[in-house]
């Protein structure tokens, strides 16, 4: 069996974001980036697939700009296999929005005939949580979201997600997409000699247009605007003083 | 001040990619844990293998032993990412190896490097240099352990001391003299010393900083080390030992310029924090001054570093030269240190005397690098010799 994990580069989650003057977005020009995170946790539930046995070949998919280069080969340098870029823009602050995505990816998808696509449950660029939905859409295969446990055994998983009030298990049918939560597991590190082979795994560079895939965006930005900042807090003597004050702000 | 996170014309994607891994693995690994092991005095083993996992411990040797023959400046990337920890120690002992292993992996007999480095950067053992004895560590074509050739075995008789990581070491490195007539650096070898040999007695030292790191007085009495622990060639240990303290001030000046911005960083959100006569204490003029200072000497050091491994990468210039630059480099580096240790300590005022803050162990740990791996005067001193001066 195949996997095919897509993967993101997403601002690191380690930067403080800044808007652009304009509000047209965040700024990334000159930014570190990274993977996102929940594709981390993808690849790595794809890569314990592959030990496990259950999988032979682990596919990582990047849909972006030429950098999106550095991502795939963290993927790699994680133990993918081999990767796939798809370069659907030039300008590093064009997001490809979901719905492009996975049509791209239905397309890799029918060629590559993976048993199952393992996404993040959503980039935390900007929290679409749409690509996997609308991917099994196409597809017409099953879904399994959120999952904090995956167990394939045949062609039936057992897809375990984390919902309001509890666990909910699934079971849903092979061929299938799974997207995948926070604590799902934890991914490993690329360590140095992986980083070194990671150079010499194929990625295999393609464009949107290679697959007909019209990736001109149907959302507006309106506005992007920083948090409001934090007002000061003070500190309350006692207990009782915490209550009389959160009475007083009406909290209580 | 720049963060190395993205390629330049010293760091390719590769150095980018593992400086990622080793700053997540610290971040997770190391520095939720630094405050038990400066209380315990020593690394636990367990931290080597993990660091072995991702391949920390063999950046630089060669793939047949395990190690990834990472550049000099994955070395550097290496370095500068565990210094971020803020605890000397913790870049002292895990990296004990980097001064303990080279002569013996550059050096050794296949045997040796089988034995020894293998383990060693699998992170199953712990390696450590001796070179430095009581009667001085400066001046080491004066040192005086001797090593006699009895039959299969070398004898070894002597002391050596400060030596990091010598309590729990399970190879050390020792610098002898295998020619008892030979005066000054002529008939010092280097030897490959199992931790478990008879006769060696080891006693542990305390001191001011460096705490999560092991440091040992060895007493050697009547050791009996095979004739095939000899590493390279008889006679040429000392040459063998000067080439490996260049690295090794190279690795301690990336060390103290990479401290020295933890103190910076440090000082500087406090600074920004800090409310004081009706605002933050950053906004006053002689506080920012003093920040500019700190974040100058740490540009001017790291700079001088990474210029100094591109030029010997790229074979720039004669041995001399990278020598001389290499120490000038350490006493920059670590005069940058003493600096920023100093003003981060005051500019956090009562709470830089406190435990808890970096600032103030790092303070406490300026001294040894401006003594270990060469001391300042030793260090122009060579400078100079090497100038031409
Ligand atoms: C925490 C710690 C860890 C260490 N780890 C190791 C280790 O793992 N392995 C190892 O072999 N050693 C180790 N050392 C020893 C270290 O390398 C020596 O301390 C250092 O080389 C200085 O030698 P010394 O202490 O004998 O001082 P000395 O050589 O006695 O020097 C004392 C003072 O005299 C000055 N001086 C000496 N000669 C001259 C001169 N010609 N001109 C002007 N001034 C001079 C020095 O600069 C210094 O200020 C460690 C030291 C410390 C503190
Ligand atoms: C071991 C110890 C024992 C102590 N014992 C006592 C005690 O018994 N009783 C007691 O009351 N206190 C005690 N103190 C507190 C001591 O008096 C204060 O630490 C000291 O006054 C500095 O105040 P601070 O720590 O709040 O630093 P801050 O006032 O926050 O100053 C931090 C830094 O900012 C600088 N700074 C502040 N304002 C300005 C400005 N306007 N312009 C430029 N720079 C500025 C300071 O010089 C300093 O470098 C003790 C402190 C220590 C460390």
């Amino acid at each position: 069996m195949k996997v095919l994990v897509p993967v993101k580069r997403v601002i690191d989650y380690n930067v403080k974001v800044r808007v652009k003057a304009d509000g047209s977005g965040v700024d990334l020009a000159n930014v570190k980036m990274s993977m996102n995170p929940f594709d981390e946790i993808a690849v790595e539930e794809a890569i314990r697939l592959k030990e496990a046995g259950k999988a032979d070949e682990v596919i990582a998919v990047s849909i972006g700009v030429k950098q999106s280069q550095e991502t795939l080969r963290t993927a790699l340098a994680m133990g993918a296999d081999r990767a796939i870029l798809v370069i659907a823009a030039d300008d590093v602050h064009t997001d490809i929005e979901p719905l492009s995505v996975a049509k791209i990816l239905a397309k890799i998808v029918e060629e590559e005939q993976p048993g199952v696509v393992l996404c993040g449950k959503q980039a935390i660029d900007n929290d679409m949580n749409a690509t996997g939905q609308m991917l099994s859409a196409l597809l017409g295969w099953s879904q399994g979201t959120f999952a904090s446990e995956v167990d394939i055994d045949g062609d039936t998983a057992k897809v375990t997600r984390e919902v309001d009030g509890g666990l909910q298990t699934l079971s849903v049918k092979m061929p299938a997409i799974i997207t995948v939560d926070l604590r799902l597991n934890e991914p490993r590190y690329a360590s140095l000699p992986n980083i070194m082979k990671a150079k010499k795994k194929p990625l295999d560079e393609k464009t949107a247009a290679d697959y007909g895939v019209d990736v001109t965006p149907r959302l507006e930005i309106v506005k992007t605007v920083e948090p409001a900042e934090r007002a000061a807090g003070i500190i309350v003597g006692s207990v009782d003083e915490l209550v009389e004050k959160l009475k007083e702000a009406g909290a209580v | 001040m720049y963060d190395n996170a993205m390629p330049s014309i010293y760091f390719s994607d590769e150095h980018v990619a593992f400086r990622q891994t080793v700053r997540a693995f610290i971040q997770k690994e190391v520095t939720p844990n630094i405050q038990d092991w400066e209380d315990a005095g020593r690394l636990p083993r367990s931290l080597y293998k993990k660091a072995a996992e991702i391949g920390l411990i063999g950046v630089i040797y060669p793939e047949e032993l395990g190690g990834s023959a990472g550049d000099l400046f994955m070395h550097v990337v290496a370095t500068e990412e565990i210094s971020r920890a803020g605890s000397g120690g913790v870049s002292a002992s895990l990296g004990s190896h980097t001064i303990g292993l080279p002569p013996l992996v550059k050096h050794g007999s296949d045997h040796l490097r089988q034995t020894y480095a293998v383990p060693v950067i699998a992170g199953e053992k712990i390696a450590a240099l001796a070179v430095t004895e009581p009667g001085g560590g400066s001046d080491v074509a004066a040192l005086k352990t001797r090593a006699v050739r009895d039959g299969g075995h070398f004898v070894v008789n002597g002391e050596k001391t400060f030596i990091t990581s010598g309590m729990q070491a399970d190879v050390i490195t020792v610098a002898v003299r295998t020619d008892p007539g030979a005066r000054g650096s002529g008939g010092i070898s280097f030897l490959a010393v199992a931790g478990d040999t008879p006769g060696l007695e080891r006693t542990e030292l305390t001191k001011m900083g460096w705490w999560a790191s092991d440091t040992a007085h060895l007493s050697f009495n009547d050791c009996r080390v095979p004739v095939d622990n000899l590493i390279g060639v008889e006679g040429g240990g000392f040459q063998a030992a000067m080439l490996n303290f260049n690295n090794e001030r190279l690795s301690m000046a990336a060390q103290a310029y990479t401290m020295a911005d933890v103190c910076y960083r440090e000082a500087l959100a406090w600074a920004q924090e800090r409310q004081a006569f009706g605002k933050p204490l950053a906004q006053q003029q002689v506080i920012r001054h003093k920040l500019v200072d700190m974040a100058a000497q740490i540009d001017v050091a790291r700079t001088l570093t990474y210029d100094i491994v591109w030029r010997y990468m790229n074979q720039m210039d004669p041995l001399q030269i990278h020598v001389a630059r290499t120490s000038m480099a350490k006493v920059t580096a670590t005069n940058a240190l003493k600096f920023c240790a100093d003003e981060a300590v005051q500019i956090l005022g009562g709470m830089g005397f406190m435990r808890g803050t970096a600032s103030e162990r790092i303070y406490r740990e300026v001294k040894v690098m401006t003594i270990g791996g060469g001391t300042d005067e030793v260090l122009k001193n060579l400078a100079a010799s090497q100038l031409g001066i």
